[in-house]
């Protein structure tokens, strides 16, 4: 018998189908993958470490910069956890506002994910489409935060500012269209021969491996294991709320496509209830010392002005004790681990990052399989660079 | 609750000794163990169908270094579990010495653990002994120490290259 | 183009000059290389909305080697550093780079220990679009002070410039 020789690929990190900067060592026998390895840190930025070096208050727009696709949802977290940290009860309007936005930031990063997928897959058409549908959710964004990704629009204790004006028409008109075009996307790509090809019975993982690789989101849901935080331990009340989480069967990325088309839908729902029954009220919690006051008592009252002042530059002392707040993002559980020391710095946060926990399983959904498939592995496991590697 | 108070009865039954101290704060549960017996607690709660610890969401690693705290052992290390079943969470913590940071790894029960630990060891410099590729992760191959130790400056950059390093020139007296 | 370095020092081109800027400004090739949260901006211009296309630009490359164009679209990590260098070696002359978003321009904000301070450290840059992203039509601004310099430019002081 010929010796068997093996061969090391080398993916990445500047590779079109590795989302960013992922890199992966792969050792090939002919077409087949013997063994993968991927390798990350191409896009360690620090975060952490910059954000313990922060006010509470300042380091919120380092949070949009981890996940970028889905900026909301790590404010949320950030935010809820510092809530937690100081026991701020959020008014009801605010919760309903957040709710709102982060199942329009949960379909943002869907929409990029599918293009981008889709696009690794060979469809050239649907990036264009999700590209051009995600501009509705940025205008919504630019009209909250002044800004198109990095919004720093849920502050701790409340929003930045009011929601502006417009905000029921846009969402509205939002919540009006989007139902067609995610028909559209499902006709380019649902029953396409090709991607169906592609896609089904391709990096499989069972719920057993799921859970004991820790993984969280879709890809954990697409084996089977009904979870979801926003059910399961809900917070900024999802319990007021009422949808659905779907599940996969087979554990495939086909499971997992159909199951994020699936999630939009309810997202879209859950935006629907947050939008008609969002209450009316204040929109930041009134905490002295804590809570920025709002912008129009500052311009007005000697007491606000003083309180904003303090915040702003010397920010507020949280107690000595240890918070975990985990909410469920697009991308799966995205949690704040915050360690307060009695000064008015973090002595730590630690951020439980989805997509890297999630990335950490590519070997096993990839070994033992064609070259070809590596690129849908590492496109349905959905990471974001900016995250894996904070 | 009544997961908690499950909890709570599993492991001050069978590692009573190993126990320090419970942990209230805002209503989590954490327990402070000793570092020996994370291993083993781990081990027991998986292999307990009732409780069904079975979801190692994450370990996160501080430093306390300079602080009140630091008399405890300066390094802390927080394993965050979670019960699908039960939809409970509740953390282990548990402290290490500045000397000699060391732990057994959970990389035999838990796959995920994997690349959790690696990033402990690269950020935080804490070796978990048993895992079966403890490398960088994160950071530089090239990076002198663990970042997010508090003795290493946030704003500092190591000189990436010298003309001189490994030929010195001959100082002339 | 390999032309350069024949011509002596005492011959001014004109029109040539005009000619061969023509060409490069109306099909300038980036590259297909995204960093961070810029890139996604980088992808939205080149998308129905934005429409780079209109400049003649979206015929995006995943080589170096058939680029003229780096758009560095975001943080540039120590890890990536000599990545970038390298790329930026391996494109062929003539090659333009843009800064994109505060972060490749001047470290942005974050000022520590694991970004480049700005990507001009390792590679020379032509145009800095500033913005934590950017818009996508800042980019394309960018893209369009790009063409004027290149218009303006000669091929021999593109020469000296790469000294090659
Ligand atoms: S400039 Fe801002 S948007 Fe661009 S890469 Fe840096 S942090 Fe991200």
């Amino acid at each position: 018998m010929a010796e068997r020789k093996t061969i090391t690929l080398n993916m990445g990190p500047q590779h079109p189908a590795t989302h960013g900067v992922l890199r992966v060592e792969l050792e090939l026998e002919g077409e087949t993958v013997v063994r993968a390895r991927p390798i990350v840190g191409y896009l360690h930025t620090g975060i952490e470490k910059t954000m313990e070096s922060k006010l509470y208050y300042k380091a919120i727009p380092e949070t949009d910069r981890m996940d970028y696709l889905a900026p909301m949802s790590n404010n949320l977290g950030y935010c809820l956890a510092v809530e937690k940290l100081m026991d701020i009860e959020v008014p009801e309007k605010v919760k309903w506002a957040r709710v709102c936005l982060a199942e329009l930031t949960r379909i943002n990063s869907h929409l990029v994910w599918l293009g981008t997928h889709a696009l690794d897959l060979g469809a050239l058409s649907p990036v264009l489409y999700t590209f051009r549908d995600r501009e509705m959710i940025l205008d919504i964004y630019e009209a909250c935060g002044g800004q198109r990704m990095m919004t720093s629009y849920i502050r701790i204790g409340g929003l930045a500012h009011d929601l502006p004006l417009d905000f029921d028409k846009k969402v509205a008109n939002l919540l009006k269209v989007f139902p067609e075009k995610i028909k559209e996307y499902e006709t380019l790509l649902t029953e396409n021969q090709i991607f169906i090809n592609r896609t089904r019975g391709v990096a499989v993982i069972s719920a057993e491996d799921a859970i004991n690789w820790s993984l969280s989101g879709p890809m954990l849901r697409g084996s089977g294991v009904r979870h979801d935080l926003r059910k399961a331990n809900p917070y900024s009340g999802y319990e007021n709320f009422d949808f659905e989480i779907p599940i996969g069967e087979n554990g495939d990325a086909y499971d997992r496509y159909k199951l994020r088309i699936e999630e939009m839908r309810q997202s879209l729902r859950i935006a629907r209830q947050a939008l008609d029954g969002m209450p009316e009220g204040p929109y930041r919690a009134h905490v002295p010392g804590v809570v920025l006051p709002p912008k129009e008592d500052v311009l007005h009252k000697m007491e606000s002005m003083i309180f904003h002042f303090k915040i702003i530059t010397e920010g507020f002392k949280a107690p000595c004790g240890s918070v975990y707040q985990a909410i469920e993002s697009p991308k799966g559980e995205i949690g704040f681990y915050i360690v307060g020391d009695g000064t008015n710095r973090p002595r730590r946060i630690r951020v439980r990052p989805p997509s890297f926990v999630n990335i950490a399983c590519l070997p096993a959904l990839c070994e033992g399989r064609m070259v070809s498939d590596v690129v849908c592995a590492i496109g349905s496991v959905d990471i974001v660079l900016g995250e894996v590697d904070r | 609750m009544e997961f908690e108070q499950e909890v709570r009865e599993f492991i001050n039954g069978r590692f009573g000794e190993d126990v320090i101290a419970e942990d209230n704060f805002r209503n989590q549960l954490s327990f402070i163990v000793k570092p020996a017996a994370v291993f083993d607690i781990c081990q027991a709660l998986q292999e307990d169908d009732r409780l069904d610890v079975r979801f190692l969401a994450d370990i996160a690693m501080v430093d306390w270094l300079g602080h009140a705290e630091e008399k405890k052992g300066r390094f802390e290390l927080v394993y965050n579990l979670y019960s699908l079943k039960h939809k409970g969470r509740f953390f282990l913590k548990t402290r290490l010495p500045a000397d000699k940071p060391e732990i057994k790894s959970l990389t035999p029960l838990w796959n995920g653990a994997n690349w959790l630990e690696r990033e402990a060891f690269d950020m935080m410099g804490i070796i978990f002994t048993g895992h079966p590729d403890l490398t960088k992760i994160l950071t530089p191959d090239d990076l002198e120490g663990h970042p997010l130790r508090r003795d290493f400056p946030l704003t500092w950059e190591q000189p990436q290259f010298s003309w001189n390093k490994d030929d010195p020139p001959e100082v002339i007296k | 183009m390999g032309l350069e370095e024949k011509i002596p020092d005492s011959i001014i081109l004109t029109t040539l000059d005009k000619v061969v800027n023509w060409a490069h400004k109306r099909s300038m090739w980036p590259m297909t290389f995204g960093l961070a949260c810029c890139a996604i901006e980088m992808m939205s211009a080149s998308m129905p909305n934005f429409d780079l296309a209109r400049f003649g630009m979206e015929v995006f490359r995943p080589s170096p080697r058939q680029a003229d164009l780096m758009i560095v679209s975001g943080r540039v990590s120590r890890k990536m550093a000599p990545v970038v260098k390298t790329l930026y070696e391996q494109m062929p002359n003539p090659k333009w780079v843009i800064a994109m978003g505060a972060c490749a321009s001047c470290g942005g904000v974050f000022n520590n220990y694991a970004i480049v301070q700005g990507v001009d450290k390792i590679i020379p840059v032509d145009v800095y679009v500033p913005g934590c992203p950017p818009r996508p039509e800042q980019l394309i601004n960018g893209i369009m002070k790009l063409f004027e310099k290149v218009e303006k430019s000669s091929l021999k002081d593109r020469h000296e410039e790469w000294g090659r």
